[in-house]
């Protein structure tokens, strides 16, 4: 397996091999989902959204809905303005949505397609019905990743569809709503969150929101558009929030800086509730901005992990980890991380952004200074790295299975995708409960290898 | 959905006021083009079916590519060719391991299918082009991994931007002094995955097939085209063929060499198995080196028993015929009794097919083996002689999407074109029934009236599903859930759900099973709650005493086992 693979690690510049990161498109599809009523629309040939699709179909096992303009030859040398106008007529026509979101692919900005334009000439000729909205957002795959993708749709959420209703400052406090940008995190994360905004009692307004969007119920109906999802009115009032609570760099806060720009909408910026201090910061901001007190009950979840943590404290310290995944996921893990006082020795993701050495070099600072921090990279150049200097624990998405298998470390799924295994469909990784079950999926791979690779005489009942 | 129910049959339908019913949301132009893609069945004259053409836009479909076809299906399988996807990192990613086209290297070989390589196009390159960073590339992977030969797949900025694959293949072959080949296969070149094939075809043909001559040492050497070893069906192939004492040169493509492929030009006969994406190469070795085609199917076990005695009428060998009836025998001796079993559980059974570009067709064996009734189906992204036979080739006419790709100008080769069989034994084959270079089509087969459909949309299938009712539905990734979410178990046909193999008699006898567990999974009887099955159902509140709780158990005795459990 892998077997091309060497330790010898040679200089490249132009060959990507076993990407870390995927295109804009799947991202910005993802996020539209998170739309009460959507359909995502692809601009471009079919055969991105027939991967797209099927990505995420994958990654959930749900029904993945999505539009394409099906460009052939001739759309793509004259431009998609009539596959766009045909495609949406028969979408509003066949599927009835109440939002269609649009987004590009790497053929229509190569050939320049104006998406606004076009979205305003559908308009006029009627070919979006009266109370139906068209949003867009712009997702050349030759720039950035699926993350970029995911931001620049939340972006568009905001752009197209937020607004200050210009209520006071007195009516809007007394009923003080917040905003909640969740970030590219399964729907399972987005209901944990929603558990716990209302356990704590603040009114909130969450996009996207894919609960209820991708992890239905099985009842024997298929609904194209289940009730799930921010409905156009809520993300239209998130102008009128009295503050957004952002999480994540690279999925969630650009759209928090384009409600503040447009509606001014003062924004908390914070990372992913993963782990302890990051999951404190969400309460804390929650609280504060809420005006709510933290309830017993959430006191009682985070003492149950600081609890954990200290029980078991001795499985996790000092191992020594390699993190790959997408840039927001990677920073609050690598926290957590830190937390259980293990050593990450790579921290990986193969989008690009200044800010993740940048934020990664002051969390691992002083306590694992030897740690390789690396942006726009890939899963070959971390097989090669632990070739060199191996690690304890390996945590990523589903590709790094094959790295964990030739070099037999344990392995850790996490992030986007996850194509062999159930859980994250179901059970978060957000808050502290989330930080328990990752905890529990650690202390597992580290301790079932270690019973299987042990020597007899130090096979132990109790651990 | 219980076992009794469900075994109206479709001629209780009016299959014309489905159509009309699945037609009638669409505006008009989409209802006119999607009215021609609805068929109903005549299987005694196939009626002409709207096949291979565009997708109207915003009609949510289950077809891809022409990248897809060419690099997913056609070359990805090729194990030892270093394939490099020149593009931004999408679409390589997404072909990354996604098919299951199993592969078993020979020890130290790398299995290039573990790797996703690709030139990670940015934006710089969209600007000044991207040929310079291609060339670095391929530079890159010959210095880490020294490949014997490169093949470059373009993605739809490339054609845009107007880099030229294939100078940049002939640049890095003379530096290298390794084959390089370029394929222009980006996206929106056709209206399906099935352009791809056709430029796939074209690729291996010119670049590849011919370059060994020396053939394997074997009796009776043939090629097995259009099988791509999902779940391992290759390999179910390859042993039952061996069984017999035929030799399989090469797969195409499927668990197969770069030197498997360079010298399967060498074999007497070529079974081609998937006729739309491969029946090219058929046609151009047949043509170029004289091998003559047969359409084979190895799907089902009725079908995998009419295919071995095709091949081995085709050998002409009375051992060969003999080993062949031997082996049928054998296999069928213990496929019987699991056919028979689950036959009896399922006969009359409903089941729709709509995938791909052959087994909307292969799979119709396996059910009907086992009772079951096709109440409609349909290829993804197949051409009119898919469905209505090779007879209708000549009266297909090329679009404008078709014509963008290369009809490659084959002629006999002076020295190589030595056909294993002289012009009388084909004419003495023919004249006994013996069907060379044909294909009949999946409608023949099919009962007058059923549904075809082509390249089925999402609101067709979910009327479809309403109205049919069909106990199973084979399909993709992107419609299995829809279909399960409705109540119906759906079985990917491209990937097998993970399991498989589903080929030759040993597949089949996983197949029926996996349909009889499909079909009898409990999961659909749980789904109404029993507070709504019968709202006085609760278990009551009763009173019990120490005495009865520990006498509830004292009178029970475990039943004797039935004879044989044990074994
Ligand atoms: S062309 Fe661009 S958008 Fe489409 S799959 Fe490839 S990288 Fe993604
Ligand atoms: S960009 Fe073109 S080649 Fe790539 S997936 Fe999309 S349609 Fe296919």
């Amino acid at each position: 397996m892998l077997n091309g693979t060497t330790a010898e690690i040679k200089p490249r510049e132009a060959l990507r091999i076993n990407p870390a990161k995927t295109c804009q498109p799947i991202g910005a599809m993802y996020a539209a989902l998170g739309i009460n009523g959507c359909m995502p629309h692809s601009h471009g040939s079919q055969g991105c959204c027939s991967y797209h699709r099927s990505h995420l179909t994958r990654h959930f096992k749900e029904p993945v809905v999505a539009t394409t303009s099906s460009f052939t030859e001739g759309a793509s040398v004259f431009g998609g303005l009539a596959n766009m106008t045909q495609a949406l007529s028969n979408i509003f026509t066949i599927y009835n949505p109440k939002i269609v979101a649009v987004h590009t692919t790497c053929l229509s900005e190569v050939i320049g397609d104006d998406i606004p334009m076009m979205i305003k000439k559908a308009k006029e000729e009627k070919i979006i019905p009266d109370g139906k909205y068209v949003i867009h957002a712009n997702t050349p795959s030759f720039v950035g990743s699926h993350v970029t993708g995911f931001a620049s749709m939340v972006t568009g959420m905001v752009k197209y569809l937020a607004e200050a209703s210009g209520k006071s400052e007195a009516q809007l406090k007394a009923e003080p709503q917040l905003n909640v940008i969740p970030g590219y995190i399964d729907p399972a994360d987005m209901r944990e969150l929603k558990r716990i905004i209302k356990e704590m009692g603040v009114k909130t307004v969450m996009f996207p929101d894919t609960s209820g969007v991708l992890d239905l119920p099985q009842d024997g109906q298929y609904r194209m558009f289940p009730s799930g999802g921010a409905t156009i009115e809520e993300i239209k009032s998130s102008g009128d929030s009295v503050g957004t609570i952002a999480l994540g760099h690279f999925a969630s806060h650009p759209a928090a800086i384009e409600l503040d720009e447009k509606c001014k909408v003062p924004s908390a910026l914070l990372e992913l509730p993963y782990g302890l201090t990051n999951t404190d910061k969400f309460i804390h901001a929650l609280r504060t901005h809420g005006g709510v007190d933290v309830p017993g009950s959430i006191g009682q979840e985070r003492g149950r992990l600081l609890d954990a943590m200290s029980d078991m404290h001795q499985y996790f310290h000092g191992k020594r980890v390699a993190i790959v995944g997408d840039p927001d996921h990677v920073i609050a893990l690598t926290q957590f991380l830190v937390e259980l006082d293990m050593k990450p020795a790579y921290v990986f993701t193969g989008s690009s952004g200044k800010h993740f050495e940048q934020r990664l070099t002051e969390i691992l600072g002083n306590h694992a200074p030897d740690a390789m921090i690396k942006q726009n990279v890939d899963l070959f150049e971390l097989h090669q790295q632990i070739k060199n200097n191996p690690v304890d624990l390996i945590i990523g998405n589903t590709y790094s299975k094959y790295i964990s298998r030739v070099e037999n470390i344990p392995f850790v799924r996490f992030g986007f995708p996850v194509l062999d295994r159930m859980g994250h469909r179901y059970f978060p990784a957000v808050g502290y409960m989330g930080a328990l079950r990752l905890m529990e999926k650690i202390n597992d791979a580290l301790l079932d290898h270690k019973d299987r690779e042990c020597a007899e005489e130090n096979f132990e009942l109790i651990q | 959905m219980s076992e009794e129910t469900n075994t109206t049959t479709v001629t209780e339908l009016d299959p014309a006021a489905v159509k009309a019913e699945m037609l009638k949301i669409y505006p008009a132009k989409t209802a006119k083009k999607r009215g021609k893609q609805i068929i109903l069945n005549d299987p005694d004259n196939p009626p002409e079916i709207g096949a291979n053409t565009r997708t109207v836009p915003g009609i949510i479909t289950q077809r891809g590519c022409t990248y897809a076809g060419c690099r997913g299906v056609v070359m990805g399988p090729i194990y030892d060719l270093l394939q490099i996807t020149h593009g931004p990192v999408g679409c390589g990613y997404y072909a990354w391991q996604t098919r299951r086209n199993l592969v078993r290297p020979p020890e130290g070989t790398t299995n290039y299918l573990q790797y996703c390589m690709n030139t990670d196009m940015q934006e710089d390159q969209i600007v000044f082009g991207g040929e310079k960073k291609l060339a670095q590339a391929i530079r890159e992977a010959y210095a880490i991994f020294k490949p014997k030969a490169i093949a470059i797949l373009s993605t739809c900025p490339v054609g845009l931007i107007g880099d030229d694959v294939h100078a940049v293949a002939r640049q890095m072959k003379e530096e290298l002094g390794i084959n390089v080949m370029g394929f222009s296969c980006e996206g929106y070149k056709g209206v399906s995955q099935s352009a791809g094939h056709h430029i796939a075809n074209n690729g291996v043909f010119k670049n590849i097939i011919g370059l060994d001559d020396k053939p394997d040492e074997a009796e009776f050497n043939m090629n097995i085209l259009g099988e791509y070893n999902i779940g391992g069906d290759a390999w179910e192939i390859d042993t039952l063929l061996r069984k017999c004492g035929i030799h399989v040169t090469a797969t195409l493509s499927g668990d197969v060499s770069y030197d498997q492929v360079k010298k399967c030009h060498t074999v007497q006969l070529n079974g081609v198995m998937c006729h739309r994406s491969i029946n090219y190469i058929a046609e151009m070795m047949e043509k170029k080196f004289g091998i003559p085609w047969i359409k084979v199917n190895f799907i089902g076990a009725e079908a995998t028993a009419k295919t071995l005695r095709k091949i081995a009428k085709f050998f002409d060998s009375k051992k060969l015929t003999d080993r062949v009836e031997e082996v049928i025998a054998q296999e069928m001796l213990a496929l019987r009794p699991v056919r028979e079993e689950i036959k009896a559980k399922h006969k009359g059974k409903k089941a729709a097919l709509f995938v791909g570009g052959s087994r909307a067709h292969h799979y119709q064996d396996l059910f009907r083996d086992i009772g079951m009734e096709i109440v409609s189906a349909g290829y993804e992204f197949a051409h009119r002689d898919d469905y209505e036979g090779r007879k209708v080739l000549p009266t297909i006419k090329v679009d404008a999407d078709s014509r963008n790709i290369e009809e490659l100008h084959v002629e006999a080769d002076p020295e190589r074109f030595k056909p294993s069989k002289t012009p009388e034994q084909i004419a003495a084959l023919e004249a006994g029934g013996f069907n060379f270079k044909d294909y009949e089509g999946m409608m023949v087969e099919m009962k007058k009236l059923t549904l075809v459909i082509d390249d089925i949309s999402h609101h067709e299938m979910e009327k479809l599903i309403e109205i049919y009712k069909p106990d199973i539905i084979g399909s993709g990734i992107k419609d299995k859930f829809v279909i399960e979410k409705m109540g119906v178990p759906c079985k990917q046909l491209h990937s097998y759900d993970y399991s498989g193999p589903y080929a030759a008699f040993g597949g089949a006898i996983n197949f029926y099973r996996e349909v009889d567990r499909m079909l009898t999974t409990k999961v659909w009887k749980f789904i109404t709650p029993p507070w709504e099955k019968d709202p006085q159902s609760a278990t009551p509140l009763t009173h019990t005493t120490k005495t009865e709780a520990k006498n509830e158990t004292k009178a029970w005795r475990k039943p004797a086992a039935a004879d044989g459990a044990e074994g």
